[in-house]
């Protein structure tokens, strides 16, 4: 692997930038690995990359039935942030947000994360205490969370409607420094990257079809590519989990729903955090060509579509106008939608299943862009280990039928009710 | 945005009715726990048809069956559900 | 003649120009700075896929920034600056990134840049003040939206002839018809390319569409294609940065079609060479449509590059009109052209090109292997054409290729979607030769990619046609590709040495054309989508000035201040004649639902996980419900009101999921019961009566012996027949009193007459919260916060032992019986108040292992006690924590206790 540098690029100046390799191989398939991860997304390329680093595997393929980082990672508003309310969540997403402070230089591929502050508005005293007690809970288990006043929130955001009149008038917010957005693409190939001179076989073009058993246990897949044997295969395909596992004559406690996104044309900087609400559903943020990106709630009904629902994002439109009024000049170029795995109690799924040898890492819904490292690292753990990672040991897939769920909003197993 | 055949008011746009759940997780009144916990946390979510129960919330209010293709959203029946004495 | 400024200087222009159209008339043909390397651009096409020529027009609130030029019509007044260049258009600092080009090539800031995260966003903080194009506007937006929904038989996109024609005979046959056109002008690739009498033949047509009842738009784009037919339209109704009438900017229209016809013919794509992006180079048939529509000669001394017949039109246009056309360079080989009377060269592409900043001035062509050269001060070239496939694409329809055009087609589609006219059969081209030098070759103009930048990429491993686009970011400027996929998927399949539809293709996503926010937004923007709903008493709680607090989407006193005192102040006093004396207050909100039949009870111990059906008549009781997983989620009281009726109440916050989850009850699981389950929220205003002398009040009112507590009784009070319901939140002996809600304010004047007599208060939510706190009453949202069992609030004793509850099943899971879940308890404060959210910890820095959920005061006594969830907080009263919040740096010490501090025993309820 050539190491990426200033210097190398200067030295690329006089060349015309011709001294570049792949970043990434484009092997055959081999008949048989060690471990097998289907989903070439952030996440199953990440935990690729950290079962050859960290445990020393060497025999690892990702299989992808498109191109890499083409699903929702590809696809998402980057938001990178760990305040979560319940302490499983944040123990986990905090991992991961330690890991991303250190990404670029770990892969040596920058990801440009960017932690430019994520803020969660309160609009009422009500909002106000939830607020603080998410951010309490942060704060007594050592993760940053920062309160802010009116005025705070005013300085940082000076195009916020701060208007006292307002449907939802800003009465402060609840910062989380460290967090910010990524360049989601770059995780992807920089986990690829990184991956491949590890010696991981990353294969496109090659979609899952089917699982080779053995009694009980998988020891295979069929592949569009044809079989390829595997002593351990892993389950990484976000919105498709529930037709992956299916594959395997498993029903998850997930349903597929559609969550769009928009962005609009490049302008000069004028959001300069991740601005999210309690009581709007839309969170908001600038990317570095300047395209303001902004998200909504998921459209709420099962979909593989692909395709977002005008209401859906005209609404997501509505409020984050209401919310920064100097956006409505701007011009949306582009929406786009991905299918996400909404779990049924809104936290991730990720650990075995009842089939030997066979994992699931998914049911991330709307919010696994930020724990890519921690996904990657945790799974990697149980796939290397065959047992769950203490992180993710409270993810596992029979909580439901146990009991023991983790249920942020608490709003119960209906993902449209989320 | 669909437009759903509502068996009462005939096609209508989707932003009238609300999606509630599928029809493989309704949880019958009398499902041992096993059963009921299977139905509730488990779903078939095919890339493909399935039934799904939508009600028509901001019209007639009844509540429906709509078969759909997940990908392509062809809906291929929509069966009116409730008491049989409702007009 | 009409006067506009650009760039701070005022021109003139003639009726009818785009801005592009009377910056050439003005001779001007610098007009922007690309988004890289800051190159100098001019004006490249005359329709909406122009990719430099990019402007901020309009002043304040109505700024638009990154406006094409040849998409916005003059007006008088009209203000355009240009934009991404400092300190001015034509001498531009960030020009120095042109110079660093050969280190800044394609994704080159994956490669460098590291170190600390922090590092990172110190370079990011001058990357983002060099990319972005305009500034946005800061002040608000003076104009409105407005948005309608529409229905058609025949939806007709595009109003050149083919779409004309279609929608005449649609129009005719008697079908309701619908014809957009998003220029200010119908058939204006006819008025460009026809005669006059074509120009007659629109005006005949038009208005024979509109004899047959059709409606045409113009200035306005179909820009999104979504499910069963429906198509967005958005309409201009004035110009970017122009004041409009009636206020309304624009209009959004949701049209649901039953045929969506699309005629909307095709772009014409640019070529690749060295400096292909110098002001001065242009699409032919953009140059044909300055000259013939515009009447503005872009250029005197004209070379035209083609691979096809439509770029004479242009060299014959051009002539006419006295331009001088000094060569032709046709990539074909003789004889094309032969007898176009012009000097064509055969075989011939062009090179590069020479120039300033604000010209072109030199012509290099590789003609047969030999290199020629013409001083020109306009190139006009013609790739060939790129059929505007993307609404049959957004419908999920499927392509075909048409080796001829070297174009993808129109295929199938599973919505009812044709494509007619050129979009349908492209005109036929020559497929030229790869580009040899791919340096300064742009294909993206707007955001510099280079053949050299896709080539760079490919030989990175970047060669799925998604990852070259996003690695180099083709595709991705405002113009959404619409001049360079095809260039790019060419290159693609020549590197993989495959035909162009082996190369993959991208998908085309809505909009068309991009759209402006306010646009979606319409109306919605003020209040963020969210209505409002009004008490029925709000007259009256308004004329008493008091602070609101929202709740859902209510908005409810939470206190009424008299003469200066705060929210505490106020909410203590309220609170103290509650305890003291009597108080009042509004309760309408809750969720009501009327529940009658013979069946009633059995269907209420369906949704309720306490007994119902032991109620006497004229009895009620405290109940709660579980969701099908079997945690609380709400809780109410219930109320046999005669034999086979009901009344069910439940919490605001929750009331339209309950009344969503008794629906989802009755019609789907219970068609076969004999019951009626009606929302009565509304119907029914609420006033709650509460303290000691609530009693009196009560038999004043109604002139009887109110109700025992728990049981209810019909009564009159003020001439109005009203429900009286004998039930507590505060502690108090209280009474809820129900009326239907038109006649509920002559109830309201009665009683509060009857309780200011006394001496008693209004109170609001915050004394609400005082009371049911210091009584250890749930709330919903608070303590019921969708994660606590019926045990973990000390609830499973007033389980229905018979079970057949919703949610019995889900609360028999194992993990809900072990130890370690958060229990409800009480708080007392040793040392300082308990700050409301704040975690319980054992001593500071350990990790949570419970919060409080809610706090207050002790009315009477004083001294700050609170409700919270501890990890198995039943076996732990007596301990001592500490009440921690960070956040706000405070903190208490707390003992733990019962979670009631008020008259455990219920004495007060007794009369
Ligand atoms: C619009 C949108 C906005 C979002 N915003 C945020 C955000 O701001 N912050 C955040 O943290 N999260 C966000 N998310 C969620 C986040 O994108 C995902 O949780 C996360 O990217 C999932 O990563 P992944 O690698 O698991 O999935 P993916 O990137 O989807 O990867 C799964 C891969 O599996 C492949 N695959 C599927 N089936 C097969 C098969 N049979 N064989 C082989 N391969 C297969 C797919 O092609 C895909 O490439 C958002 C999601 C969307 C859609
Ligand atoms: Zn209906």
């Amino acid at each position: 692997m050539s190491r990426y540098s200033a210097l190398s690029l200067l030295r690329g100046a006089l060349n015309g930038q011709r001294h570049w390799q792949p970043a990434w191989r484009d092997p055959e398939p081999k008949s048989y690995y060690d471990v097998i991860i289907i989903g070439g997304g952030g996440h199953g390329l990440a935990t690729a990359y950290y079962l050859a680093k960290v445990h020393g595997l060497k025999n690892i393929a990702v299989l992808e039935k498109g191109w890499i980082g083409g699903g929702n990672t590809g696809r998402n508003t980057t938001i990178v942030r760990s305040n979560y309310r319940l302490e499983p969540l944040h123990n986990l997403f905090e991992f991961g947000l330690k890991l991303w402070h250190g990404l670029s230089d770990e892969l040596n591929y920058n990801v440009m994360f960017s932690p430019r502050g994520a803020m969660f508005l309160g609009h009422s005293d009500a909002d106000m205490v939830k607020l603080a007690e998410r951010g309490d809970a942060m704060r007594c288990d050592g993760i940053d969370a920062d309160l802010l006043t009116r005025d705070q929130v005013a300085k940082l955001e000076p195009l916020l409607d701060m208007s006292r009149d307002a449907r939802f008038p800003i009465q402060g917010g609840l910062i989380q420094r460290r967090g910010g957005t990524a360049r989601h693409d770059a995780v992807a190939w920089g986990y690829a990257r990184g991956a491949d001179s590890l010696g991981v076989d990353i294969i496109q073009k090659c979609e899952v079809t089917g699982f080779v058993r053995d009694g009980d246990a998988v020891v295979g897949v069929e592949t569009t590519r044809g079989r390829i044997g595997a002593g351990r295969v892993g389950i990484c395909v976000a919105g498709h989990s529930g037709h992956v596992a299916g594959l395997a004559g498993l029903k998850l406690p997930v349903e597929s729903q559609t969550l769009q996104a928009m962005v609009t044309e490049g302008v000069k900087p004028m959001i300069n955090s991740v601005i999210m609400s309690q009581s709007l559903h839309c969170y908001i943020s600038q990317s570095d060509k300047g395209g303001v990106v902004f998200g909504g709630d998921p459209d709420n009904w099962p979909s593989y579509a692909q395709r977002g629902h005008p209401m859906v994002m005209e609404g997501a439109v509505a409020q984050g106008l209401a919310l920064v009024p100097a956006l409505s000049r701007l011009r949306m170029v582009r929406t786009w939608s991905g299918v996400t795995d909404m779990s049924f109690d809104g936290a991730p799924i990720i650990g075995e299943t009842p089939v030997r040898n066979l994992f699931l890492n998914g049911g991330w819904c709307y919010g696994g862009f930020k724990a890519t490292p921690a996904s990657g690292w945790t799974y990697a753990h149980t796939l290397a280990t065959g047992k769950p990672h203490a992180l993710n040991a409270p993810f596992s897939l029979d909580r439901f039928e146990r009991g023991a769920t983790i249920d942020e909003t608490g709003s119960g197993p209906m993902p449209n009710s989320r | 945005m669909m437009l759903i055949p509502c068996p009462h008011c005939g096609p209508r746009a989707q932003s009238e009715f609300i999606y509630e759940r599928t029809v493989d997780s309704v949880v019958p009144l009398d499902a041992p726990t096993d059963e009921a916990m299977t139905k509730l946390f488990t779903r078939n979510n095919p890339r493909g048809v399935d039934d799904e129960i939508w009600r028509h919330t901001y019209g007639c209010r009844a509540w429906m069956v709509v078969t759909r293709h997940r990908v392509t959203n062809e809906i291929s029946e929509c069966r009116a559900i409730g008491p049989e004495a409702l007009p | 003649m009409i006067n506009f400024s650009f760039d701070g200087k005022v021109y003139t222009a003639q009726e009818g120009d785009t801005l592009a159209a009377a910056l050439l008339r003005n001779g001007i043909g610098l007009v922007g700075r690309s988004f890289k390397y800051h190159r100098p651009r001019g004006i490249m096409t005359a329709g909406v896929e122009e990719p430099n020529a990019l402007v901020t027009v309009g002043e304040g609130g109505r700024t638009e920034p990154n406006t094409r030029a040849t998409d916005v019509f003059v007006y008088e007044g009209l203000v355009a600056k240009s934009q991404n260049r400092w300190p001015n258009l034509s001498f531009d600092i960030g020009s120095v990134f042109g110079f660093a080009a050969p280190a800044l090539s394609a994704g080159f800031y994956y490669k460098t840049f590291f170190g600390s995260a922090k590092k990172w966003m110190f370079y990011e903080y001058f990357i983002r003040k060099a990319a972005g194009l305009g500034n946005a506007p800061t002040s608000s937006d003076p104009d409105r939206f407005s948005q309608r929904a529409a229905f058609c038989d025949i939806l007709v996109v595009g109003a050149g002839p083919a779409g004309m024609q279609a929608a005449l005979e649609a129009a005719e046959s008697g079908k309701r018809v619908i014809l957009v056109e998003q220029d200010n002008i119908l058939g204006p690739s006819l008025i460009r390319d026809g005669q006059e009498q074509d120009a007659d033949w629109i005006n005949a047509a038009a208005a024979r569409i509109r004899a047959a009842n059709g409606l045409i738009l113009t200035r306005t784009t179909a820009s999104g294609y979504w499910e069963h037919d429906l198509v967005t339209l958005t309409q201009r109704l004035s110009e970017p940065g122009q004041i409009p009438q009636n206020n309304v900017a624009q209009r959004l229209w949701h049209v649901r079609a039953g045929q969506v016809i699309l005629a909307t013919g095709s772009i014409e794509r640019p070529m690749a060479f060295a400096h292909n992006d110098r002001p001065g180079v242009m699409l032919s048939q953009a140059v044909r449509s300055y000259v013939r529509r515009f009447g503005v000669v872009p250029g005197k001394r004209v070379v035209i590059a083609t691979n096809n017949d439509d770029a004479y039109k242009t060299a014959q246009a051009l002539k006419e009109a006295g331009a001088q056309i000094v060569a032709v360079l046709d990539a074909r080989p003789a004889p094309a052209g032969a007898n176009s009377g012009h000097r064509v060269y055969n075989n011939a592409t062009p090179l590069s090109t020479k120039g300033a900043r604000h010209c072109l001035k030199n012509v290099s062509a590789l003609v047969d292997g030999a290199t020629l050269e013409w001083d020109a001060d306009l190139l006009a070239v013609s790739g060939g054409f790129t059929p505007v496939v993307h609404l049959h694409m957004q419908a999920g329809g499927t392509l075909d290729w048409n080796a001829d055009a070297q174009a993808f087609v129109p295929a199938a589609s599973r919505q009812n979607v044709t494509t007619i006219g050129g979009a349908a059969e492209p005109q036929p081209i020559f497929k030229m030769a790869s580009v040899a030098k791919p340096k300064k070759s742009f294909i993206d103009f707007q955001n510099d990619v280079t053949l050299s930048d896709v080539d760079l990429a490919w030989a990175e491993g970047y060669r799925s046609v998604e990852h070259l686009k996003r690695y180099t970011t083709l595709g991705m400027a405002t113009d959404q590709g619409k001049l360079s996929n095809m260039a790019a998927l060419g290159r693609l399949a020549e590197k993989q040495g495959v035909a162009i539809p082996e190369a993959g293709l991208t998908t085309f996503r809505p909009p068309y054309t991009p759209v402006t926010m306010g646009l979606l937004a319409g109306a919605g923007a003020k209040d963020a989508g969210a209505h409002v709903r009004r008490l029925a008493l709000y007259d009256l709680h308004a004329a008493k000035n008091p602070i609101w607090q929202p709740l859902g989407y209510w908005f409810r006193p939470r206190a009424y201040p008299i003469s200066g005192e705060s929210l505490a102040q106020a909410a203590l006093r309220e609170a103290k004649a509650v305890r003291n004396n009597v108080g009042m207050t509004d309760v309408s909100t809750l969720a009501k639902f009327e529940v009658s039949g013979p069946d009633a009870a059995a269907f209420l111990e369906i949704i309720c996980a306490t007994t119902v059906s032991k109620l006497a008549a004229g009895r009620g009781r405290y109940t709660f419900m579980l969701r099908e997983d079997g945690f609380v989620f709400d809780d109410g009281t219930v109320w046999r009101l005669d034999e086979n009726r009901y009344l069910l109440t439940s919490s605001t916050g929750g009331a339209d999921r309950m009344a969503t989850h008794i629906s989802y009850v009755r019609q789907y699981l219970c068609p076969h019961l004999r019951v009626s389950a009606v929302n009565v929220q509304e119907h029914y205003a609420g006033i709650a009566i509460a303290g000691p002398k609530a009693k009196a009040v009560l038999t004043t009112l109604i002139g009887e012996e109110p109700p025992r507590h728990m049981s209810t009784v019909p009564a009159v009070i003020a001439g109005v027949p009203v429900i009286i319901l004998a039930a507590s939140y505060s502690g108090e002996r209280a009474f809820e009193i129900y009326i239907t809600a038109s006649v509920a304010a002559t109830v309201w004047a009665a009683c509060e007459a009857e309780v200011l007599h006394i001496g008693g208060a209004l109170y609001g939510l915050e004394a609400m919260e005082f009371l049911r706190i210091e009584k250890g009453h749930l709330v919903v949202g608070g303590e019921v916060d969708g994660r606590m069992t019926p045990h973990d609030l000390a609830l499973d004793k007033m389980l229905n032992k018979a079970g057949g509850y919703i949610g019995a099943s889900g609360l028999a899971r194992p993990a809900l019986a072990e130890t370690g879940r958060r229990q409800l308890v009480g708080l007392e404060a040793l040392e300082g108040d308990i700050p409301e959210g704040s975690m319980l910890v054992s001593n500071e820095g350990a990790s949570p292992q419970g919060h409080v959920s809610a706090a207050a005061f002790r009315i009477i006594e004083g001294g700050s006690v609170a409700l919270g969830q501890l990890v198995d907080g039943f076996s732990r009263h007596g301990e001592i924590l500490i009440a921690s919040s960070p956040t706000r740096g405070q903190k208490a010490r707390v003992r733990v206790v019962a979670p009631h501090f008020y008259d455990h025993a219920g004495e007060r309820y007794r009369d």
